[in-house]
């Protein structure tokens, strides 16, 4: 491991503490990616849901007024947010949790945005026709629509998490450890910062890369469809 | 099976309109052009005499060639082998400049292609502003009098999109015509159009016939063909069939012609 | 829980989130139109430029958008500092933000050039316009009023991503909450104004960029329509 950290001027033990942030990272990542997900997929039906009621047009709009909130806030600042926001409850958390709950709340809102245009992409004919069918609601949605929507939905999802694993180098603005951080330690330990956060810009590249290509693979396939 | 082309004419019993003096300046010649999509042969060959203020139609069923054989006069379709030369410039020879033989061929497409970002006059006043450097009061004065002649001088501030079909087309003629070409080519103009916009593009194409530009055209309507053509140009299977006075239509020589009228009426 | 939210430190500290919020949006306002403009380039030069040019401009737009805005910055602004180049945390910031957003600015400007109908390319070689007057008069007016709502969209992320400029101690709006917060111990109440007041920047940021679009397109203008 040391092959790629020694003609660069660092140790083998920094460039261990670098790959140990970049751990960090993707556990943030998974964290952010998850809770987004769970957050996020109940943001997408509410903004997706169908006109008719009081009911669904308080949804409709609590979500979208919760997308345009959280879009307008730059995601350092949501960290920061969290992490005074639990403290001031008398809550000691690690970072990890503080930037796991940002991540979530920030990630949320982009991916219930990006699904709720895969669920309406889906033809309105295919609502009547699982209507025809006498299913019900949750039945029409899970049987019909989510398995159409979910096609429509891998590339842009692929894409955004690209945008999960760079954005919680946001992170740092709160002091959790992960790749960004341990390269700003390294930094300021050696002063040689083209080689430590060259490094670093590599492994954020190793990781993010394949996933962009990916996400194009899957959006050429499916525009050839 | 092939009809000899050259005899066609001769062997015309009817008093057809005379064909063109042979002392009038040629402004395109194709001699054996070939041209070649791939493993495709487009054009097998073709020898046609375009000559100074004569209208040549080009008809024939979609993949004959005439299209193509259209395309390659200015230049956007390369030929593969054979002699072309169009306003004395040998397209056959390599380092051809195609922006000086553009100025002097103008094409409208199918499609009109007007720029949907500019005005109507600004799309006639681009080339003659930015290819002959015209100031911005002569690129005017010059906009409004071929949309004059096309009749739209009243929409010369429109925006493309604002304009019907027909109107659109009239508009990409007067767009050829500001650059003062010594030849159009149409191609396939009204193929896009609702039948009731034909007739209005027609009408001008008509009226540049009068005023002696020299014009090539694809089209498939035949009764505008039969009524403007100077030389009439039947393709098939990428070579020139038929060729002669407009007559040739009334008076097929080839079965094939026969069928393509037949069918066409 | 009972917290009891105290807001005082905004009489104190308002004139302090003021230069922060004319700072971020300085910042903003100085990177759109240099980040425009590079990414401009950058999409031409990889459609139509020589293939060295072309490889250049994807590793320079594949390298950009597979790391972290924080990882950049940090290796221009403290690389520059090994180098002895002195330069303000605002132009590093500039500049991190201008290389930043001018490679997400090609992505998007590529998309628009290739949404352009070969029609319209070939009718304007036709009429003897050159290769240059065909791209910048022809495809690049129509490709940008195409994209432009994702330019904004881009532009404002832009503006928010500016926060993490705090890092090299620029002294912006998230920099100036960072402060107040440390003399105050009132960092809830600090980051919960400041992000409101950056709902507002963004909105308003996003208006202004929209409104501009109806200067720059004529066509728009008068027929209020997207091309």
């Amino acid at each position: 491991m040391s092959i790629l950290g020694l003609p660069l001027g660092l140790t083998p033990d920094q460039f261990l503490f670098i790959l140990r942030g970049a751990g960090w990272t993707l556990v943030l990542s998974l964290f952010g990616f998850v809770g987004g997900t769970v957050l996020g997929l109940p943001l997408a039906l509410a903004r997706a849901a169908r006109k008719g009621g009081l009911g669904s047009w308080l949804l409709r709009q609590g979500a979208g007024a919760y997308v345009a909130l959280v879009q307008g806030i730059p995601l350092p600042v949501i960290m920061f947010v969290v992490y005074f926001g639990v403290s001031i409850g008398g809550f000691e958390v690690p970072a990890l949790v503080a930037a796991g709950i940002a991540m979530t709340l920030w990630s949320a809102a982009y991916l219930g945005e990006i699904w709720r245009g895969c669920i309406q992409a889906v033809p309105r004919t295919q609502w009547e026709a699982a209507e025809c069918l006498a299913l019900t609601p949750a039945q029409r949605f899970v049987h019909v629509i989510l398995p159409q929507a979910m096609r429509v939905a891998v590339p842009p999802t692929v894409g955004f998490l690209v945008q999960i694993v760079k954005n919680t180098s946001y992170s740092v603005v709160i002091g959790f450890f992960d790749l960004t951080y341990s390269a700003k330690v390294i930094n300021n330990a050696t002063y040689k910062p083209f080689q430590v956060f060259t490094i670093a810009a590599l492994i954020y590249f190793l990781i993010c890369y394949p996933m962009s290509v990916a996400s194009r693979r899957f959006e050429a396939r499916m525009r050839r469809a | 099976m092939r009809a000899e082309t050259d005899g066609m004419t001769i062997a015309d019993p009817r008093p057809a309109t005379p064909a063109a003096p042979p002392e009038r300046e040629t402004m395109v010649r194709f001699e054996d052009v070939r041209k070649a999509f791939g493993t495709v042969e487009v054009l097998r060959g073709i020898t046609v005499d375009v000559h100074r203020g004569d209208v040549t139609v080009l008809v024939g069923r979609s993949g004959s060639g005439k299209s193509t054989a259209l395309r390659c006069i200015n230049g956007l379709e390369a030929i593969n082998g054979g002699r072309l030369t169009v306003c004395g410039r040998r397209l056959h020879e390599p380092g051809t400049d195609l922006r000086s033989l553009r100025q002097d061929v103008g094409i409208v497409f199918q499609s009109y292609n007007l720029f949907p970002h500019l005005t109507v006059a600004q799309n006639v006043m681009l080339a003659p502003r930015k290819v002959k450097r015209l100031g911005l009061s002569e690129a005017r004065e010059l906009a409004r009098e071929v949309l004059h002649k096309v009749g739209l001088a009243d929409k010369a501030e429109a925006y493309p999109e604002q304009l019907s079909g027909g109107q659109q087309q009239r508009v990409a003629i007067a767009r050829s015509l500001a650059m003062q070409p010594r030849l159009i080519l149409f191609d396939e103009v009204t193929s896009a159009l609702d039948p009731e916009l034909t007739g209005e593009v027609l009408r001008v194409i008509e009226g540049l016939a009068k005023a002696g530009m020299t014009m090539v055209l694809v089209t498939h309507e035949m009764g505008f063909a039969r009524s403007v053509a100077d030389q009439l140009v039947f393709m098939h299977k990428g070579t020139v069939w038929e060729k002669g006075s407009r007559d040739i239509l009334r008076d097929p020589a080839t079965p094939e012609l026969r069928q393509f009228v037949g069918n066409g009426l | 829980m009972s917290y009891d939210f105290d807001f005082a430190f905004l009489n104190e500290y308002g004139p302090d989130l003021w230069r922060g919020v004319w700072l971020t949006l300085g910042m903003t306002a100085a990177s759109i139109l240099p980040g425009f403009v590079l990414g401009t380039l950058c999409a031409v030069g990889r459609l139509y430029g020589p293939r060295w040019l072309s490889r250049i401009t994807v590793i320079y737009v594949e390298a950009i958008r597979n790391t972290p805005l924080v990882i950049q910055v940090f290796w221009l602004f403290f690389g520059l500092a090994v180098l002895q180049v002195r330069i303000g945390a605002f132009p590093a910031a500039v500049i991190a933000l201008v290389i930043n957003v001018g490679a997400y600015t090609a992505e998007i400007m590529r998309a628009g050039f290739e949404t352009i109908p070969k029609g319209q390319v070939e009718a304007a070689s036709c009429l003897a316009l050159t290769r240059t007057q065909v791209i910048w008069g022809i495809q690049f007016p129509q490709a940008v009023e195409r994209v432009y709502p994702a330019l904004v969209s881009q532009f404002v992320l832009m503006m928010l991503a500016t926060s993490i400029m705090s890092q090299i101690s620029a002294e912006e709006l998230t920099g100036a909450a960072y402060q107040i917060q440390a003399f105050t111990f009132r960092g809830f109440e600090v980051y919960l104004v400041i992000a409101g007041i950056y709902v507002v920047m963004a909105a308003g940021l996003r208006l202004v960029l929209l409104g501009c679009a109806t200067l720059a397109f004529p066509r728009r203008r008068r027929l209020g329509t997207p091309l």
